[in-house]
């Protein structure tokens, strides 16, 4: 439904966003590249595939167990320029700033860019910076653009999905949503969870090296895994089942959402991609990921032809509907 | 944390799953209710609903607070986070409960001072740092979450607050389960609620007992689930009719003393309406008068208009189990999860949201 007013649901990567997404934007400005709602634009300019992307970061606490709002916002934008199987090149670097804000945690948060963009060989080549007055905004918002190139005669697309591909993860889901609910909670954990933000660049390199049955990837930020899929599912016109007991989370990542009465699958990570590969070449890619680092890598899932929805084999054996996200994920009462 | 996935694990599970279909193959396919919205959404969420659906029928009773608490609570809370001055702070899935014209969702993009808290006693955080506002905690929930209401009043007077306040309406669950066995809607045992007995114990419970009607405490995992259905279908097939604790990790035959204790002190029973249910006796509770100083509706007083709720919602029929969500003819066209029209869609723990996001 409509709302005469901007709720905060609007922006938690569910059915909500979608209808903003699809009754405003998409509505007005929709034209070849933008009606595909990929992680980025894949623009052919003079016969060369240039990728495009932004993205903009909001993230309260600042700093959080595994990165920071910096680090956020360079992997963010490597990682969507890397779901279109995009060499990231070149980043853009716009800080809106609260009146206010210690220097200190400035130079740290830059420090922290100028780490992972050396690191991953991207360079900030632009950038602007605006304060406002105090109260207008909340310490520190980062808006990244980047451009990266796609160098191999490389399709990616909802179209090449099919029934029998198999759905592969890099690693532990919900990692980075949990560190951030435990630090804004101040849950005083033994054992928190720490954000899993990296960048993925490199990991899909390898993995576009070893299989050319890569048929589409996704980075599953906002809404966790289950937004994602289902956002495949809805593109692909097919179904994918997941396995439970399959699926990777570490034992304190699971413990703080069953406290907190939330379902892992719709939790953001930022260090993870989901690939929809070729049965034939599943095991290969997995092996591959695996033997880059990746160990708790995993295939957890299949394509499937009916019914058109994301189903989940639970570990008791039953099956249910994994549904799109609604609304924020609220904490319940009991 | 330890013991998710051991109560998860199918191979302990399956002995008694085929325990379960033995007694259907016997004795036929009987039908049983949770009284507990974890327990609607583990059923679903752990598949076993959809596993065992040919031989046992597990309909999902009153059991989410959140679905039972009638528009006329989210229309005072509304007209409280218009106030200047209030912020309402609340439990979560509050925030998007419908009430006759608005939620305090829209509310707070309207400029409301909504704040959602993990723990009542955030509240008293909140009220100590804002000293020129007023506090008002939500306070909704069954007896599993009465008692931190109960203590945050306590710890409110012990601090000398004045600018903390409670709307109160927590509910209790054997009122409830009195009023829908008196409905006789045909129910052959009960999955009675964990951590509402953790605190009240299994005694409270002799009103089954007392009718002969099987009824089993559960932990929520899909291990305790299994066992526990298990365990009812036992009772039903020997002809016994007893209060049984599966969850024996968590409770005691006698509960949790220090919280009833704490409950007590500060709330006493009331009748109490229940969307759906209507007024049952002595089926909530109110702030005593020794702490009235506390209780929002004592010391400002509200006025709202009397709502309707809309005619065609179900969500009493569903929260009495004597009807399926898709019997509604809102489910899925007009209410959703989105855009829900009755309670038991709004909270993630409602059996319409359940079926919804769930069902295959």
């Amino acid at each position: 439904m409509r709302e005469d007013k901007i709720l905060l649901s609007h922006g938690s990567g569910g059915g909500q966003m979608l209808e903003l997404i699809n009754g405003l934007i998409i509505k007005n400005l929709s034209n070849q590249y933008l009606k595909e709602m990929m992680d980025s634009a894949v623009l052919k300019i003079n016969g060369k595939k240039i990728a495009f992307t932004t993205d903009s970061y909001v993230i309260n606490p600042i700093f959080f167990r595994g990165g920071d709002i910096g680090k956020l916002a360079v992997c963010g934008t490597i990682n969507d320029l890397s779901a279109v199987g995009a060499k990231p090149l070149y980043i853009s670097l716009s800080l809106i700033l609260e009146e206010g804000f210690e220097r200190e945690s400035l130079e740290r948060i830059v420090e922290s860019i100028k780490k992972v963009s050396e690191e991953e060989g991207v360079l900030v080549v632009t950038g602007d910076t605006k304060v406002v007055e105090k109260g207008k905004g909340d310490k520190i918002f980062i808006n990244t653009s980047g451009i990266g190139i796609v160098e191999k005669d490389l399709e990616l697309s909802y179209s090449r999905i099919e029934k029998g591909d198999k759905v592969l993860i890099n690693g532990g889901i919900a990692e980075h949503g949990t560190s951030i609910l435990n630090e804004r909670l101040n849950l005083k954990l033994s054992n928190p969870p720490v954000s899993d933000c990296k960048p993925l660049w490199k990991i899909v390199n390898e993995v576009l090296k070893v299989s050319d049955k890569i048929k589409f990837m996704r980075d599953p930020t906002r809404g966790g895994i289950a937004s994602t899929l289902n956002e495949i599912v809805s593109k692909s016109r097919l179904g994918i089942e997941l396995y439970e007991k399959k699926i990777p989370i570490k034992e304190n990542v699971l413990g703080l959402c069953e406290l907190l009465g939330l379902d892992p699958l719709y939790i953001a990570n930022e260090g993870k991609m989901l690939f929809i590969v070729g049965k034939e070449d599943a095991e290969k890619v997995l092996e591959k990921l695996r033997e880059i680092g990746e160990k708790d890598a995993e295939i957890i899932g299949d394509v499937i032809e009916e019914p058109k929805r994301v189903l989940l084999k639970t570990s008791s054996g039953g099956r249910r509907i994994v549904d799109i996200l609604s609304g924020e994920p609220l904490p319940r009462i009991c | 944390m330890k013991y998710i996935l051991e109560f998860r694990e199918s191979s302990l599970q399956e002995p008694l799953i085929e325990k379960i279909k033995e007694i259907s193959f016997r004795k036929g396919k009987f039908k049983i209710m949770e009284v507990c919205g974890t327990h609607t959404v583990s059923l679903f969420r752990s598949g076993l609903r959809d596993l065992l659906k040919d031989y046992v029928e597990v309909i999902s009773g009153p059991g989410c607070p959140v679905c039972v608490t009638p528009d006329s609570f989210i229309d005072k809370a509304i007209s409280l986070s218009k106030k200047k001055d209030f912020i309402i702070t609340t439990f979560g899935d509050m925030v998007r409960v419908p009430g006759s014209k608005s939620s305090l969702e829209k509310e707070r993009a309207n400029g409301a001072d909504v704040r959602v808290v993990f723990s009542p006693l955030d509240s008293l955080t909140i009220a100590e740092e804002n000293p020129s506002k007023k506090v008002c905690m939500l306070g909704v929930g069954f007896e599993t979450t009465s008692p931190s209401l109960a203590f945050t009043i306590i710890q409110a007077k012990r601090k000398k607050l004045k600018n903390f306040f409670m709307l109160s309406a927590p509910k209790l669950i054997p009122p409830a389960l009195s009023a829908l066995l008196d409905e006789r809607i045909g129910i052959h045992g009960f999955i009675l609620p964990g951590h509402v007995s953790a605190v009240i114990g299994s005694k409270a419970y002799k009103i089954l007992e007392e009718r002969s009607i099987p009824g089993v405490i559960t932990g929520f995992e899909p291990l305790d689930l299994v066992q526990g259905i298990y365990m009812i279908l036992r009772q039903i097939e020997r002809n016994e009719g007893k209060v049984e604790i599966q969850y024996k990790r968590v409770v005691k035959e006698e509960g949790n003393e220090k919280a009833l204790k704490t409950l007590n002190e500060v709330f006493e029973p009331v009748d109490s309406e229940w969307r759906g249910l209507g007024m049952i006796p002595k089926s909530g509770l109110k702030i005593k008068d020794l702490y009235s100083e506390f209780d929002v509706e004592r010391v400002f007083p509200l006025e709202i208009e009397k709502s309707e709720e809309n005619p065609a919602c179900k969500c009493g029929d569903v929260l009495k189990g004597i009807a399926n969500p898709e019997d509604c003819p809102l489910f899925r066209k007009v209410c959703n999860p989105e855009n829900p029209v009755g309670a038991c869609m709004v909270s993630s723990e409602g059996t319409c949201s359940a079926w919804y996001k769930y069902k295959i």
